[in-house]
């Protein structure tokens, strides 16, 4: 393969416009977007979900799907104008010069074609067969990182752990030495340790590869540590570009302002203040945009910005679509910041649970999913479960609704109270009790019903309530909530993610809970939707004095929220106490290691841990140590033989490690981790 | 990240269309299910004012001109008693289009709420009643008709309770596989979490979920309930004598083929064929606007 002279820039994009036909009408998605993108330059790309992020990725190798189509501009990939390309040269360049990884790596492999021949076929495109294409193939497979290339050549996709896929995608992208690489959110669906990883080893790659990039995330703390320069995309248009040290710290769009304002930062937490918002919503694809598209959203609009459409103001090596771009930061907050009361320490706790497991039979092996897990909670405060996917918070809480029976043995007590092990044997009282808000608002509300029988059928089951004092608390939960009445009539699949979620909210509150359990309530939303619900339930809870059971993979939403994490790994808790303390440390090497892969917005490039291989099979639990696999501080051979105590190293802060308290500390001070 | 939107994603969006217009909608411009839809209708009419604009009496026998070709006064031509073939055929359509159709309803009825009982409790009542079911399948229907007209005697209802009972484990079967997949949706867990009893859960949260499925399979099955009346009638196990039905016209004059008076056989055979074709084409509709 012999690759053209190399254009100056990589790609360029020319007041590209696209548009989706939908209803018989062509709505805009992108409109008249410039980009550059250098020669070995990785180049981020953020907004809200909706803004067209994926649509750029799709239309530089023209992917639109069939009721796309570009309506105006320019795209050139490598000097070379891929709009006037015939099917052919088309099929040259995505097959040569450009390569796609995309957020599910599942869904890019073929799953019933092994890993070795899904690789090997892209070098027979390129002409090289039989042995030699196998050890090119090898050759990639150690080049993302993987130590036995030769074992998983012979394995199905399926049989390969989600970062293990999202490598061999990596290296299937890279298998033809592209001098594009489209990152389409490739690290979004995986574990913050894996995440890591993955992330690392694009780094790594940028030093030996030439490639340019181009990487689409939401996650801003991502972008910031993967790119040179970043654009922010809002509505299908560019609002602010520059090299992205410069916009995350000092941004010139109000939109920018309020996105960074909007993530839980600095170890913020609930009875500091609520997270700042953005109000309103996204215009619509194909809306009529008139002066800033921001404008309805934008507390510093006026007069000038509703009827002037800005024009990219050049601000020296840095752009912005903002007639105001010089006092952007001056924004005034969406949400006041108005500080809760603090908790009162108070009161005998509202649930408390002795060691409670769960075992599953899993082909014959007893399959541990939640072992010897006690704690405890008070009213009004909140518990964050952490932990990878597969570590068993999920079970817990299911544990506890009742939805799963426990192991014989353990006890859950409820004001004092045991629970049934069975949901069908508690009593209704202690059913409403305990509710939960789950991640999937898709799957937890009945698409059948109407808001207002979902939320009725909460209040007449769990409150009793029925007639007029149903259609009173209705209102007012409703309200509390921040829905209006016009969301009642329908369905719940004509409201947008956070939307349904304040429905599933309402639900779990119809019966005035003691506890409600959030199961990853935000994961799937915007940030700046996840700062309207994280705040609702911050005021939710110093309203009611309810307490949240809150399951998070994102450390930074576990810290603004909780007052106590528990840490489980392999269905055990490795470190339990107050949030401050775990957060702060000293703290068991896992949560350390956890706390360290999280990808930060400030850059301070610490000595970053990173944990090898994958969360061990729960069948075949290792001995001693369950950590001891992956441990980066493993002393020696008792981390083998036995399993450390959860011993309380300070009051109310248990850690389950052979290394004593003090010795952690003197170990984690020598690398300064600040915190998220 | 995000997906490709083919509808419009405003968030704030509350005057979409609702999902039955959409369907509505997507039928409407369904050459397939319209073209099913025509024939079929043109069969009911013919069952339900058949007899109004039919040249002859059905019935009436005219011995001089049995067995006479189609002409310009029996467009079809008479059979061996001299009926007019053309009034039998659209008059033909009345027991078939009212058997077929209650028997398919009742497999309907009677497999949706097999299909939510085995599907909603899995396990043990899963076992047990699937393999029931299965068993029953395993029989064929004429065996069944046979059984059943020795006990109840022949009559229109029991080709109807014989077809209906038949068919129930097909969609039993189908209905169970789509509620197996909702009962593992977080909507279940949340009625559980509210104390909801079995049949609400079953019948009020999951069924209304299901019913696309259920209506397809049901559609599907229709066609195949013509078939199984016809096939009845013809082997003497369904409708009676002296009915017009197809399926009891063909076996009383195929034996006339061979003389070459084929058209006494040909049109009933070939309205039994549209009919299962005009059915088929609607639940191919149905099929694709559903599965959109």
């Amino acid at each position: 393969m012999t690759k053209s002279v190399t254009a100056e820039n990589a790609l360029e994009l020319a007041d590209l416009s696209v548009a989706y036909r939908v209803a018989g009408r062509n709505r805009a998605v992108l409109r008249n977007l410039s980009l550059t993108i250098g020669q070995g330059e990785a180049y981020g790309l953020v907004g809200e979900s909706g803004c067209g992020k994926s649509t750029v990725a799709l239309t530089v190798v023209r992917y639109l799907p069939r009721n796309g189509s570009i309506t105006g501009g320019a795209i050139s990939l490598d000097g070379q104008d891929v709009m006037k390309l015939d099917a052919e040269a088309l099929r040259r360049a995505r097959a040569e010069s450009v390569s796609m990884v995309y957020q599910d790596p599942g869904k890019a492999l073929n799953p019933s074609i092994r890993i070795g021949r899904q690789l090997t076929e892209i070098f027979e495109l390129g002409g090289i067969m039989g042995q030699a294409a196998q050890d090119r193939a090898i050759a990639m497979l150690n080049r993302v990182r993987i130590s036995d290339p030769t074992s998983v050549m012979q394995r199905y996709p399926h049989q390969l752990s989600g970062g293990m896929q999202q490598r061999v995608a990596i290296a299937m992208a890279l298998a033809n030495d592209p001098s594009m690489l489209i990152l389409d959110e490739p690290t979004t669906g995986l574990d913050a340790t894996v995440e890591a990883e993955v992330l690392d080893l694009i780094a790594q790659l940028r030093q030996e590869l030439s490639a340019s990039i181009l990487f689409i995330s939401h996650n801003l703390a991502v972008v910031s540590n993967m790119c040179d320069r970043v654009g922010v995309l809002y509505a299908g248009m560019l609002v602010e570009e520059g090299p992205t040290e410069v916009v995350f710290n000092d941004p010139r769009h109000p939109y920018t302002v309020a996105l960074l304002r909007c993530l839980p930062r600095g170890g913020q937490r609930k009875d500091q203040g609520r997270l700042d918002t953005i109000p309103g919503f996204l215009p619509g694809i194909g809306a009529a945009i008139k002066g800033c598209a921001f404008a309805d959203r934008c507390a510093l609009a006026d007069d000038r910005c509703r009827t002037e459409s800005p024009p990219l103001y050049d601000l020296g090596g840095r752009l912005s679509r903002c007639h105001y771009h010089e006092r952007a930061q001056a924004l005034p907050r969406a949400t006041p910041s108005n500080v809760a009361p603090a908790p009162r320490a108070a009161a005998a706790p509202v649930l408390r649970v002795a060691g409670l497991n769960k075992t599953y039979a899993s082909h014959g092996h007893a399959l541990r999913a939640v072992k010897d897990v006690s704690l405890d909670l008070r009213p009004g405060e909140t518990l964050g479960l952490v932990g990878e996917s597969g570590s068993g918070k999920t079970t817990f809480a299911r544990l506890l609704l009742g939805l799963v029976p426990p192991d014989e043995g353990g006890t859950i007590e409820l004001e004092g109270k045991a629970l049934a092990p069975r949901l069908a044997d508690r009593s209704d009282d202690q059913i409403k009790a305990m509710q939960i808000v789950f991640q999937n608002p898709d799957s937890a509300l009945n698409r059948s019903h109407s808001v207002r029988h979902l939320i009725s059928r909460a209040l007449k089951r769990l409150a009793g309530l029925s007639g007029k004092a149903l259609e009173a608390r209705l209102n007012d939960l409703v309200r509390s909530v921040r829905l209006t009445d016009r969301h009642l009539a329908v369905k719940p699949r004509q409201l947008s993610g956070g939307l349904k979620q304040r429905v599933a909210i309402a639900r779990a509150f119809a019966g005035d809970p003691r506890i409600v359990v959030c199961d990853e309530p935000t994961s799937a939303l915007d940030v700046s939707v996840q700062a309207a619900i994280l705040n609702l339930l911050a005021d939710l809870q110093s309203k009611e004095d309810v307490s949240y059971i809150f399951i998070s993979h994102d450390l930074a939403v576990v810290r603004y929220l909780s007052d106590k994490i528990a840490v489980l790994y392999l269905g055990r808790i490795m470190e339990f106490g107050p949030s401050e303390d775990v957060f702060s440390g000293p703290h068991h090497p896992y949560t350390e290691a956890l706390l360290s892969a999280v990808p930060r917005l400030d850059q301070t490039e610490t000595a970053r841990i990173r944990l090898d291989g994958e969360i061990p099979s729960a069948t075949n639990p290792p001995s001693g140590c369950v950590f001891h696999t992956r441990c980066p501080r493993k002393i020696g051979a008792v981390c083998e033989q036995q399993e450390p105590p959860l011993s309380e190293a300070q009051p109310g802060h248990s850690i389950r490690c052979h290394i004593p308290y003090g010795e952690l500390a003197r170990l984690q001070k020598a690398v300064v981790t600040e915190p998220a | 990240m995000s997906a490709i939107p083919t509808s419009s994603p405003t968030p704030d969006d509350t005057r979409q269309r609702g999902p039955l217009a959409e369907v509505l909608f997507s039928l409407l411009r369904s050459g397939t299910f319209l073209t099913g839809l025509v024939i079929v209708l043109f069969w009911v009419g013919c069952a339900l004012f058949g007899e109004h604009f039919a040249p002859y009496d059905p019935l009436a026998d005219d011995i001089i001109n049995a067995l006479a070709p189609p002409s310009a006064a029996h467009w079809f031509g008479t059979d061996q008693i001299g009926r007019d073939v053309f009034s039998r055929v659209i008059v033909g359509s009345r027991d078939i289009l009212t058997v077929a159709p209650l028997a398919t309803l009742l497999a309907a009825v009677a497999g949706t709420a097999l299909g939510l009982i085995t599907g909603y409790f899995r396990g043990i009542v899963d076992d047990v009643v699937s393999r029931i079911l299965e068993a029953f399948m395993a029989i064929p229907v004429v065996i069944v008709a046979l059984l059943a007209i020795v006990a109840l005697g022949t009559s229109k209802t029991t080709v109807i309770v014989v077809i209906g009972l038949s068919f129930a484990p097909i969609i039993a079967r189908t209905v169970r596989s789509a509620v197996l997949a909702e009962r593992e949706l977080d909507y279940v867990a949340a009625a559980q979490l509210r104390h909801e009893s079995a049949l609400h859960t079953m019948f009020v949260e999951i069924l209304p979920n299901v019913i696309p499925p259920i209506l397809v399979e049901t559609t599907v099955r229709l066609g195949y309930a013509i078939f199984a009346v016809a096939t009845l009638s013809f082997m003497g196990f369904g409708i009676q004598p002296p009915s017009p039905d197809w399926g009891l016209s063909i076996s009383s004059n195929y034996g006339m083929i061979g003389g070459g008076f084929w058209w006494t056989v040909l049109f009933d055979a070939l309205a039994i064929a549209s009919l299962v074709i005009g059915v088929n084409l609607v639940a191919d509709g149905v099929h694709g606007a559903l599965n959109d």
